[in-house]
């Protein structure tokens, strides 16, 4: 899977829990919290469906390093090929 | 022969529109089971039944308005046989029915069913199934002329939302690729059904929440509960569980809430009357902001009763419902007292309005850090502002602060709320 695809990937679940966002709109390196207006169940919900679009385990210690797209991609990316 | 009436949905709701039948005459039915889908200006909620028995009529078709308290249907009592037909069939005018049924002679013949009465009867009776549609969704379809029931959802709990019912039209009428088909551009769901519910919402809130201001002497208090100890139990807790099986603070508090009400009853319940009536269990609603505005607040039923892995998956589904527009009945109507909680991103303290006829709200700030004064010495510990908003009528501001401060000292005990 190649970041795009992940990254596509990753939009197709953003959209999912908030179907009012435009992806294009989303950019990469602004905190998807501030873009998209996601409480704490929508962020878990989230999460969830990261883990489950791509078979990765997300550690609730790592939470915090997911704060924009491009971590969210990245951090998927890298446990894809691990 | 019992009345099976529109049921009042919420302070807010004077009326509902008979979206769907889920039950046909001589179909047994049991206290709970779901009969019907009603419309409300806040969702197509799943209408659950009140008695045991077996349907009889069908006296409000499909699509038709009818105020609360209307009669929907009869039902028969276990054991119960039909009254005798009149050769004029009932029509399925709304208007009260005469409300003086004759009594159906009880002579026993459980194997004769009602099977006079079809004829009478709207035609959408599938077989008793759950199947949510948001209300966004069956307006798309009408105007869209899909049949709804033969879309595939792919919303939360398999919900047809909107883009479902575009994606069944687009594929219907295939031969011109309409823009909605295209897999990029999202369906920008914004027809005039869209607004008009928006602003059906915004009628009911204003209703209910001017009502409360008008009619309740509220008082407000505030609390800081640390929550050092909840967290770290939660941080704990969560560590050795799976994404999907980990626990938010939102479920603690409602615990605590739940447990808390349970032991000051004057916040659990109802004013009705000129009186306080307390309620029997604690069914403590939740307040859900929808997608698009407006909000929703119904309740996780028997809180106290729970475990907080029941209270987290009730929760998660029933904010999926919510914002899918999809609710049970009893879900609206139970409430005995509500929880706020403006989210981890968001203000420090909320100060609510009580939704009638309850009499008391409890409101969760966002949890931040703050200097405290600890043991004589200078700590930052995280921690939030619980507010309470109640009733002049039915307590007063000491018991209040006892209240507040017990939700304090359960959330000082995360083992607790575990059992």
């Amino acid at each position: 899977m190649t970041q795009d695809d992940i990254r596509g990937a990753v939009l197709s679940v953003l959209t999912t829990i908030a179907p009012e966002v435009e992806a294009d709109d989303i950019r990469d390196d602004a905190l998807l919290r501030d873009q998209v207006d996601l409480d704490s169940m929508d962020w878990l919900n989230f999460l969830v469906g990261i883990h489950k679009r791509f078979q990765v385990d997300i550690p609730e210690a790592d939470y915090a390093t997911l704060r924009t797209l491009d971590d969210v991609v990245r951090y998927v990316g890298a446990r894809q090929h691990s | 022969m019992i009345e099976f009436t529109m049921p009042a949905l919420g302070a807010d709701m004077e009326e509902g529109t008979l979206n769907e039948w889920l039950v046909a005459p001589g179909d047994t039915v049991a206290r709970g089971d779901i009969v019907a889908v009603v419309e409300t200006t806040k969702a197509a909620v799943e209408i659950e039944c009140f008695h045991d028995g077996v349907v009889g009529e069908l006296l409000v078709p499909v699509g038709e308005t009818v105020q609360v308290g209307a009669p929907m249907a009869t039902l028969l009592s276990p054991g119960e046989t039909a009254p005798p037909r009149t050769s004029t069939t009932p029509s399925a005018a709304p208007v009260a029915t005469p409300s003086a049924a004759p009594m159906a002679t009880p002579s026993a013949a459980p194997a004769a069913t009602p099977s006079a009465a079809p004829a009478a009867v709207p035609s959408a009776t599938e077989p008793p199934h759950r199947r949510w549609v948001s209300p966004a969704a069956r307006r798309t379809a009408e105007s869209l002329g899909v049949d709804v029931m033969t879309v595939t959802g792919t919303g939360p709990q398999g919900a047809v939302i909107i883009s479902d019912v575009e994606k069944a039209a687009a594929s219907a009428k295939k031969p011109e690729p309409t823009p909605v088909a295209a897999p990029a551009t999202k369906p920008k769901p914004k027809p005039a059904a869209a607004a008009d519910r928006a602003s059906q919402m915004r009628k009911a809130i204003a209703a209910a929440m001017g009502r409360s201001k008008r009619e309740i002497p509220h008082y407000y208090l505030m609390h800081e509960i640390p929550l050092e100890k909840a967290l770290t139990w939660l941080t704990e807790h969560n560590a050795h569980r799976s994404i999907t099986e980990r626990l938010l603070p939102a479920v603690l508090q409602l615990k605590a809430v739940g447990l808390a009400a349970q032991r000051f009853t004057e916040f659990n319940g109802f004013w009705r009357d000129d009186n306080f009536v307390p309620a029997s269990g604690v069914h403590v609603g939740v307040a859900i902001s929808l997608r698009g505005g407006g909000l929703v607040a119904p309740a996780i039923h028997d809180v106290p009763e729970k475990k907080l892995d029941e209270l987290m998956s009730d929760l998660t589904d029933l904010v999926a419902r919510a914002r899918a527009g999809s609710l049970r009945s009893s879900e609206m109507s139970d409430p005995t007292i509500t929880v706020t909680n403006l989210g981890d991103k968001g203000v420090d303290a909320v100060y609510g309005v009580i939704y009638p006829p309850q009499v008391a709200l409890v409101g969760f700030g966002k949890p931040a850090q703050q200097v405290c004064v600890v043991d004589g010495g200078i700590r930052v510990v995280t921690a939030m502002q619980a507010t309470l908003s109640a009733d002049h009528r039915a307590s007063d501001g000491h018991r209040g602060g006892l209240f507040l401060a017990e939700i304090d000292q359960l959330l000082q005990q995360p083992d607790v709320l575990e059992k």
